[in-house]
């Protein structure tokens, strides 16, 4: 079997590190690709299958599944050999994505008073404010985690002229619906927060429904489209419900 | 509404907690739940009831309350000034609360998080499985004057009865364990960091506390280009400005900054309760020594309704022993194991 112990430190890949008292984490690299993102959701899918007892939950992170388990029950050195198991029995890197998929159109609002860093984005980008529009409302991008607020999608990968850095200083708060750009992906924000994120669009979809039977809305491996609407055509949608206007479809 | 508590006056961060939502990492949800964990378990000892009921949780500040029926109380965490109709009332303790009686609390004198803890807990609707204020994710919000908290039916009559604390106040040495970015950071920076003298920030929250200390920060080469990965309560990171913060439980579930190390769980309360400018240090311990500890902690847990006592008082310091009996109740012998 392929050692994977300290890969992290080789630059080799796949690696199995430790995090914290109760957490392994399985890295497919320490840059985002879209290879190492499948693999990263494919290989989750793969634990939260198995039959492991003393595993208490999974996630995946860009490039990473973590697993957080019992470690009174499951010493370090067993799961670590069950994950390096678990990672020798296929190429995760040509795992395909999850099953179930589907396109959402989430009507956004480009610029304007809600969404005032669009002019500056775009500025970044080397386009022009129309051109920004066009690029952003027509280019699909995929759920590549969810994470750091409930429901909160990380979206990628735009094209090349959209890496960006973060901005230096943080806003104090970006609303809720919000739209983000920065380095080639997007952010789309399920709660108000500080954020060094650039403000392109707004939204009104609300993405985490603690209340519903799916709290959660957006998945890991869904693409979505961000097709430009006016204001009054938001307000509309907004006052309709919760979706905001979206729209999915599952991807056969 | 039978049983309720009625807040006549909320100090500024008073929330509901309870142990918190665990399972939704994956939906970018961190656990929450009560900032001292060890508070929750003492209460629940004191009031011989399930460590999963929610209690209310109060920064720095209690608040005044008053009840509609006869309640049991027990104070809990950071020791608060607390009187009950003006009479004194000992902490770490359990009482009776009776209906109409008003409960003032006051500032928090040795750590940062108190506990109220009621007889039967605090019986607001559970959202994803926990009671607990998630203040970040939007779920509940800080608790208001004149805030009405349903109270659960409870079986137990026991009150008077006292609890050593589990000692965690007053800052002092915090176990690191290493964690998946430790390793980026040069053994130099590791050594200052362990032999640096910090003390927490008074701007601390739920979501995190930041460590001040003389002297550089503990920022490295690529610190501010790293992958965002996977972020677990006790993570320390070090921020763009070099000083470290310590995630608490209700932090967010990734992030960009890295880790140096990551607190041990059962040292967690210790952060939460530093007061601001209390002294503490952080010491990396190996993964077999933190399963140790932790497995010592749990087991200190599951063993603290045995050390439960009755109150016992010197009555010089009683000027009116009836007052007393009514407030705190008597054992009547049919109470539950």
């Amino acid at each position: 079997m392929q050692d994977v112990t300290n890969n992290a430190q080789t630059g080799d890949w796949p690696s199995i590190r430790t995090v914290g008292y109760d957490g392994m984490l399985v890295s497919f690299g320490d840059t985002l690709s879209e290879p190492a993102n499948r693999a990263a959701l494919a290989f989750r899918a793969a634990v939260e299958q198995s039959d492991w007892s003393g595993l208490f939950e999974s996630t995946t992170s860009l490039v990473s599944c973590f697993v957080r388990f019992d470690p009174q029950a499951w010493g370090h050195a067993a799961l670590r050999a069950d994950l390096a198991g678990l990672l020798a029995t296929r190429d995760w890197y040509a795992a395909p994505l999850p099953d179930g998929r589907r396109l959402w159109r989430i009507p956004t609002v480009y610029g304007t008073d809600l969404a005032p860093q669009l002019e500056e984005a775009a500025q970044a980008a080397g386009l022009s404010p129309t051109e920004a529009i066009q690029s952003l409302s027509q280019a699909p991008v995929r759920v590549q985690t969810i994470g750091f607020a409930p429901g909160q999608p990380y979206l990628g990968e735009l094209p090349a002229c959209w890496d960006i850095p973060r901005q230096t200083s943080l806003t104090k708060r970006i609303p809720e619906g919000a739209l983000a750009v920065a380095i080639r992906q997007m952010v789309l924000f399920s709660v108000s927060t500080p954020t060094g994120w650039r403000h392109v669009g707004q939204t009104a979809i609300q993405l985490f429904r603690p209340d519903s039977a799916t709290p959660f809305v957006l998945r890991p491996g869904d693409e979505v489209m961000f097709p430009a609407v006016t204001r009054a055509e938001l307000e509309n949608m907004k006052a309709a419900g919760p979706d905001g206007g979206a729209t999915s479809e599952v991807i056969l | 509404m039978n049983r309720a508590l009625t807040i006549r006056r909320a100090g500024p961060g008073m929330t509901v907690q309870d142990r918190g939502r665990a399972g939704y990492l994956a939906f970018g949800l961190s656990r929450g739940g009560a900032a001292d964990p060890i508070a929750l378990a003492e209460g629940a000892a004191l009031l011989s009831q399930s460590p999963d009921l929610a209690a209310l949780e109060m920064a720095g500040m209690g608040g005044e309350f008053t009840a509609s029926a006869d309640l049991r109380i027990a104070l809990t965490g950071a020791e608060m000034m607390a009187t009950l109709d003006g009479v004194p009332l000992v902490w770490n303790a359990s009482h009776l609360m009776p209906a109409g009686a008003v409960l003032s609390i006051g500032p928090a004198r040795n750590g940062t998080y108190g506990y109220l803890h009621l007889g039967g807990g605090i019986d607001l609707p559970s959202r994803l499985g926990s009671r607990a204020t998630h203040v970040s994710a939007g779920l509940g919000t800080f608790l208001a004057d004149r805030d009405i908290i349903p109270i659960g039916e409870d079986k137990g009559r026991t009150v008077g009865q006292i609890l050593s604390p589990e000692p965690r106040f007053g800052g002092g040495v915090i176990r690191v364990l290493p964690s998946l970015q430790t390793d980026m950071f040069p053994s130099t920076v590791l050594q200052r960091f362990e032999n640096t003298k910090f003390h927490r920030d008074h701007r601390g929250n739920r979501m995190g506390v930041r460590m001040n200390s003389e002297g550089a920060g503990f920022l490295i080469d690529g610190g501010l280009t790293v992958l965002s990965e996977v972020i677990v309560p006790g993570d320390i990171q070090i921020t763009g400005d070099g000083a470290p913060f310590v995630l608490m439980s209700e932090c967010q579930t990734t992030g960009g900054y890295p880790r140096i190390g990551t607190v041990l769980p059962c040292d967690l309360p210790r952060v939460a309760q530093a007061q601001p400018g209390s002294p503490l240090a952080f010491r990396f311990i190996s993964q077999q020594d933190g399963i140790e500890a932790e497995a010592r902690a749990q087991k200190t847990l599951a063993g603290l309704r045995g050390k439960v006592q009755p109150l016992v008082r010197n009555p010089h310091d009683m000027h009116d022993l009836l007052s007393y009996q009514l407030i705190s109740g008597i054992i009547t012998g049919t109470e539950e194991a």
